[in-house]
């Protein structure tokens, strides 16, 4: 455990050079460290988001959560995420863009060991499997509950051209999935589809899925969290994390 | 002339304000996650004036009981005001007429 840490806002360089927001936390006093960005969930860049990136900090990780919604402000987080949905959404290209931002901010910082992960909940897991497709250079990636990787023709459109799941032959990092099994999106059938794929191509993986919960099950401050599995959940994050993250 | 007609129902909701009134040019209505509602998903209706900044937002979160029962509500008020003013009106109309021919005499 690293109970000393610091943890602040900052200003990295985002998609197409874009100055952004970001929550940075970081163990005071350690080298060597590996890196996470978080994803935060549809909501926004809320209170929980920071929570989850103070927690990777206390488990020994400098962990970055960009706010994919900074264009729109400066304002209140919930506002900017009002603005980003009457705007029609951040666009995959954008978010993988302040993804590859937060990337290069982790590994330029002297205390950094190179090695990056990504996490995302909600909306953020499926960029986070983006990520493992379409980033260079990530080690790890977990997905908790990512909706729409499996997505229908009519769900694609200019903003996000290409259903997830269809990147697959590209992932070229190992993926953790978090599931509950009360989803409705992603349901059941579309974790079996997913499942199918990442075997049909031969990708490292590992998929936990959760009996008596459905979506967002970790967010302590929602009516759909669930204790005892998320307590089991973030065993399976930190300990697939350390694995692929601090070893050589 | 004004009424008192009012509809009322018990709701479950969060709401976000402002300090003063702003002018409003769109309401973006949707059921997603909400930002401060205790609830999975919510109705969430999104009162803007893109205008003014991100901060000119009015917002509703409300379960999904509670937007039905609002929009029950709206459409009964709606229906038992028109209705009222409309009588209303048309008396008006009636008094004006009667006095304007009382005044010919």
């Amino acid at each position: 455990m690293y109970e000393g840490m610091i943890a602040e806002t900052i200003t990295i360089s985002g998609h197409g050079g874009d100055a952004i927001e970001a929550y940075f936390a970081r163990p005071l006093g350690s080298v060597g460290l590996p890196g996470v960005v978080v994803f935060h969930h549809m909501p926004g860049w809320d209170e929980w988001s920071k929570e989850v990136t103070r927690k990777l900090a206390f488990h020994g990780y400098a962990a970055l959560c960009p706010h994919l919604f900074s264009r729109h402000g400066p304002g209140r987080w919930d506002d900017l995420a009002a603005a980003a949905r009457a705007a029609g959404g951040v666009s995959d290209a954008q978010v993988m863009g302040d993804a590859k931002g937060a990337m290069d901010y982790l590994r330029n910082q002297p205390y950094a060991s190179g090695r990056v992960g990504v996490i995302g909940f909600c909306s953020g897991g499926r960029q986070a499997y983006m990520a493992a497709c379409t980033l260079p250079g990530l080690d790890a990636a977990v997905d908790c509950w990512g909706g729409r990787v499996v997505a229908r023709p009519e769900e694609l459109n200019e903003r996000q051209p290409r259903a997830v799941i269809d990147m697959t032959p590209d992932m070229a990092c190992s993926l953790l999935g978090i599931f509950g099994n009360d989803d409705g999106n992603p349901d059941v059938e579309q974790v079996n589809r997913i499942e199918a794929e990442l075997t049909k191509h031969g990708k490292t993986y590992e998929f936990h899925r959760y009996d008596g919960a459905g979506h967002g099950f970790f967010a302590v401050d929602r009516p759909g969290y669930r204790p005892e599995q998320a307590v089991d959940g973030w065993k399976k994050v930190l300990s697939f994390f350390e694995r692929y993250l601090r070893t050589d | 002339m004004c009424s008192w007609i009012t509809e009322k129902t018990g709701i479950v909701a969060h709401g976000k304000g402002v300090s003063e009134w702003i002018s409003l040019r769109t309401a973006n209505v949707y059921y997603d996650h909400p930002a401060s509602a205790p609830l999975d998903h919510a109705l969430i209706i999104d009162f803007l004036n893109e205008t003014e900044g991100p901060g000119a937002r009015v917002a509703v979160e409300l379960s999904a009981e509670s937007a039905r029962a609002l929009v029950r509500a709206i459409e009964a008020a709606l229906a038992a005001g028109e209705q009222c003013h409309e009588s209303t009106s048309r008396t008006h109309t009636k008094e004006r007429k009667t006095e304007t021919a009382d005044e010919r005499r």
